[in-house]
């Protein structure tokens, strides 16, 4: 593809792209905490945390999206204040995301070509000499394809390579790629990092968003962790270990995990009997690869791993919510129809979604009516629901999860963030189920309440379900958990019980070397 | 990986990227539909009935269809970006009275002033929905309201029918023939070769297509999204108020009743000749098939006769109806 490069990324070089001590507050939230990057030309450099760590908000403040409350962005040492996106873009910098900025009705060539396309007499688009101009950049980034077919009718991990040839092609001086490997083939893969080379060969800066440590410690040169919205370590990575890397990433410091553990687990619970819930073979392209597991009833099951690893993914599948390729599962030894979520709540699993304001809670509509909403169909008779019933039900779960409100009538939306997320398993717990599925249930409430959900998923495997829980808190999981399954790159990578259930466990699990495989 | 049947040395290759023949039948389906049902119509009228296929008859539907073709082709760039105009059959009878007002003051009054103020119907039009983001049904359905109270009050309550008076150039541009077909057929015609043009070889057309397709994405890629829009409500009404004046002309009177509902013939066609209404694809030569089509099956009915021609509606509707199922069905099937 490209003549080896010479290494460019000399420490003498002025940065050419920095940001200083930026901060950024949303409603008075700290999101970015006075952090610092600088990029010098033609270097890689990895940008690492998990959710909430601030790596989307820092590169919203780069490319112009949002405006830093204090501190500046500067390319190649003057202070560069975009107004938006397009101005970022007029400037060099370039993000690729991993929703494609394109047109997926326009063809091909049009959209790489967009707004320079070559120009005939009149003004007239040359369309032939556009066909030639796109079929020929693409075929550097090894996409063959015919360039006059709508976009959409590409894979993703093409499309993906029309978005980078587009925003490198541009001039650009920083390109930001986010997760761009997320849903690329392994060949593709490599033709990625044979782009990223000649990048780095032309003195282009990247910013590179990736969970996968492999890919890191291939291409990336430099590396800035974030968490909770501060830099918690930048260097070199080659000189930072994997599970260096992994613990700082998780805020979990090897050492300092033995002396403390305050969650309110209880500890094992006496799993018993058959599996009530067994997934075997789940597969979707690009996000699960042949993960299987089992859950007996009075068991707490944790999916373990990294942002991006299948967590959330394996949850989905399991509650039919996501299509999939081949596998399937089985509740109480009876099978459910692939992708359908209603067969999934029939069959008696309901999911606990990782985001509650988008996918779950009707904020508009009071604690009753959204405890009632998903048993609606079960307490009804002919259709007609009995009010005294439903009364019933709701008094029954706000006393047993002690949901604190000024009564059944008050809208969602008042209550705090961990009463809210025991109205939503108040709501599923009404269907009664046999499998709960928790995707991150404690997040983004507060210390106490976390505390209480904590306690209220040890009483509900006590009372007999199979919890399926899924946190990124890895103390929580350790300890809520009467077994861990590792995810990477959506396949399991490891199982642990009893005495290897350990955080440390967990992180060399997430931090062991890949085998070799991608070519 | 996820997978380790790829290996480092295998070129992306063609195959790859192909889209499946189901995929492409479906394209065909969607661009060419109306163009193949009208091609079929054409021969069972032809064979059903002896007076369907004369020169006169033919000419009839060509002249009669050139109308709502004009407004058709401003729908077109309008609902490719994503929008409606519900105002055109409105603007199309406003067109009509100004034209005949204005023609005292000669010919060109009689066309510059119906372009000029329906122009600026569609340019206040296209500001209240590009800049200020008002959705374009409800500014658009204002437009309707707006330019219907506009023709009244110039018309005194439609008291008052402005004439075109015979043997002037604006009647003879409505009214004169070349090789059987009106003259508004060649312009017609004329309108949607440039139409397509400016569509498939412009940046104004790749930014109509790219902002029905991804209206931020489009934004990103410095697409002038505003500037666009507003552009094509300026050409939707100018179309409209044009093709007004020239119908004013071929009846040699500004008619205030004329256009009640058109928009939504108008909407039709363009939507039965392939234009997704949600926006990002749709073309002219579609449009012009779907105008023909909806004038040919009111032509066959009326040459059954004895059917009332309020099955024409009926028939119409039912035809939008399989169009709009199929449309849904099929960008559902490429979209998996």
């Amino acid at each position: 593809m490209t003549d080896p490069v010479p290494e460019q990324a000399n420490a003498g070089d002025p940065p050419l792209l920095e940001a200083r001590d930026i901060v950024k507050r949303f409603t008075g939230v700290l999101a970015l905490d006075r952090v610092t990057l600088s990029l010098r030309p033609g270097e890689v450099h990895a940008l690492v945390g998990e959710n909430g760590a601030g790596k989307s908000t820092l590169i919203k403040v780069i490319t112009g999206v949002h405006r830093p409350d204090e501190g500046e962005v500067r390319l190649a040492g003057r202070t560069a204040g975009f107004a938006d996106p397009l101005d970022a873009q007029r400037a060099g910098v370039q993000a690729v995301h991993q929703e494609i900025g394109l047109v997926p009705d326009l063809s091909v060539a049009r959209n790489l070509l967009l707004g320079r396309e070559p120009r005939r007499a009149l003004g007239l688009i040359d369309t032939r000499r556009m066909h030639q101009t796109a079929a020929r950049t693409l075929e550097s980034y090894g996409v063959r394809v015919d360039v006059r077919l709508p976009l959409r009718s590409l894979g993703v991990g093409a499309q993906q390579m029309v978005a980078l040839a587009r925003a490198v092609s541009v001039d650009a001086r920083v390109v930001i790629m986010d997760e761009p490997t997320s849903s690329l083939e392994p060949r593709e893969v490599e033709t990625l990092f044979g782009v990223i080379d000649r990048l780095r060969g032309q003195g282009i800066a990247v910013i590179y968003v990736s969970h996968r440590l492999d890919e890191l410690y291939r291409i990336c040169d430099g590396v800035t962790v974030l968490r909770d919205g501060r830099v918690v370590h930048q260097g070199a990575l080659a000189d930072l270990d994997r599970l260096r890397l992994v613990s700082l990433m998780l805020g979990r410091d090897v050492a300092q995990v033995r002396s403390e553990g305050v969650t309110r687990f209880s500890g094992a619970h006496e799993a018993s009997g058959r599996p009530v819930l067994e997934a075997s073979g789940l597969t979707s392209r690009h996000l699960l690869d042949d993960v299987s597991l089992t859950i007996r009833p009075r068991e707490v099951v944790g999916l373990g791993g990294l942002l991006g690893a299948g967590r959330t993914e394996t949850a989905k599948a399991i509650a039919g919510v996501l299509p999939l390729d081949a596998g399937g599962v089985t509740v109480a030894g009876l099978p459910v129809r692939r992708g359908s979520a209603t067969a999934a709540v029939r069959a008696g699993i309901a999911l606990l979604p990782e985001d509650r304001k988008a996918e779950g809670i009707v904020p508009t509509l009071s604690v009753r009516d959204n405890i009632a909403l998903a048993a609606l169909p079960r307490l009804a008779r002919a259709g007609v629901v009995s009010d005294a019933r439903i009364d019933r039900i709701v008094e029954t779960f706000m006393k047993r999860l002690r949901i604190k409100a000024t009564g059944p009538h008050q809208p969602v939306a008042e209550l705090s963030g961990g009463n809210q997320q025991k109205v939503l398993l108040a709501r599923w717990l009404a269907t009664e189920p046999k499998v709960l599925l928790l995707d991150e249930p404690t997040r983004g409430i507060d210390v106490g309440a976390k505390a209480e959900v904590q306690a209220l998923v040890d009483e509900l495997a006590e009372a007999g379900l199979a919890v399926l829980l899924i946190s990124s808190d890895l103390e929580e999981l350790v300890e809520g958990s009467d077994r861990v399954v590792v995810l990477r790159g959506g396949a399991v990578v490891g199982e642990l019980t009893g005495d290897e259930l350990t955080e440390e466990g967990v992180m060399t699990t997430i931090a062991a070397h890949t085998r070799e495989n991608a070519g | 990986m996820t997978t380790e049947q790829a290996t480092a040395d295998t070129p992306v290759t063609q195959d790859a990227y192909a889209p499946s023949r189901r995929d492409r039948t479906f394209g065909l389906i969607q661009r060419h539909g109306a163009t193949a049902v009208l091609v079929l119509l054409l021969l069972v009228g032809s064979l059903s009935f002896a007076r369907f296929p004369t020169g006169e008859n033919l000419g009839d539907i060509a002249i009669t269809s050139s109308f709502p073709a004009m407004v058709a082709l401003g729908m077109t760039f309008v609902i490719i970006t994503g929008g409606i105009d519900l105002s055109v059959g409105s603007v199309f009878a406003l067109g009509g009275v100004l034209a005949a007002y204005a023609v005292r003051w000669g010919t060109v009054a009689g066309l510059l002033v119906p372009l000029a103020v329906c122009g600026v119907v569609g340019l206040v039009q296209g500001l209240l929905i590009a800049r200020v983001r008002l959705a374009p049904f409800i500014v658009t359905l204002a437009g309707l309201l707006g330019a219907r109270g506009l023709l009244l009050s110039i018309s005194h309550e439609g008291a008052t029918t402005y004439l075109i008076p015979h043997g002037t150039v604006l009647a003879r541009l409505g009214q004169g023939h070349l090789f059987g077909l009106g003259y508004p057929v060649y312009l017609t015609l004329v309108l949607f070769v440039i139409g397509g043009v400016v569509l498939q070889r412009t940046g104004f057309g790749q930014a109509v297509y790219a902002i029905g397709g991804a209206e931020d994405a489009a934004a990103l890629m410095g697409v002038p999204v505003a500037r666009t829009k507003v552009v094509v409500y300026v050409l939707s009404g100018m179309l409209a108020g044009l093709s007004g004046a020239l119908n004013a002309a071929r009846l040699s009177s500004g008619v205030t009743i004329l256009g009640t509902g058109m928009e939504l013939d108008v909407i039709a066609a363009v939507v039965i000749g392939g234009t997704l209404l949600t926006g990002g694809a749709g073309s002219v030569s579609g449009t012009i098939a779907g105008v023909l089509l909806l004038g040919v099956i009111q032509n066959l009915i009326n040459q059954i006769g004895d059917l009332s021609s309020s099955y024409q509606q009926v028939v119409s509707g039912a035809f939008l109806a399989v169009v709009v199922v199929a449309q849904t069905y099929l960008s559902r099937a490429r979209r998996l």
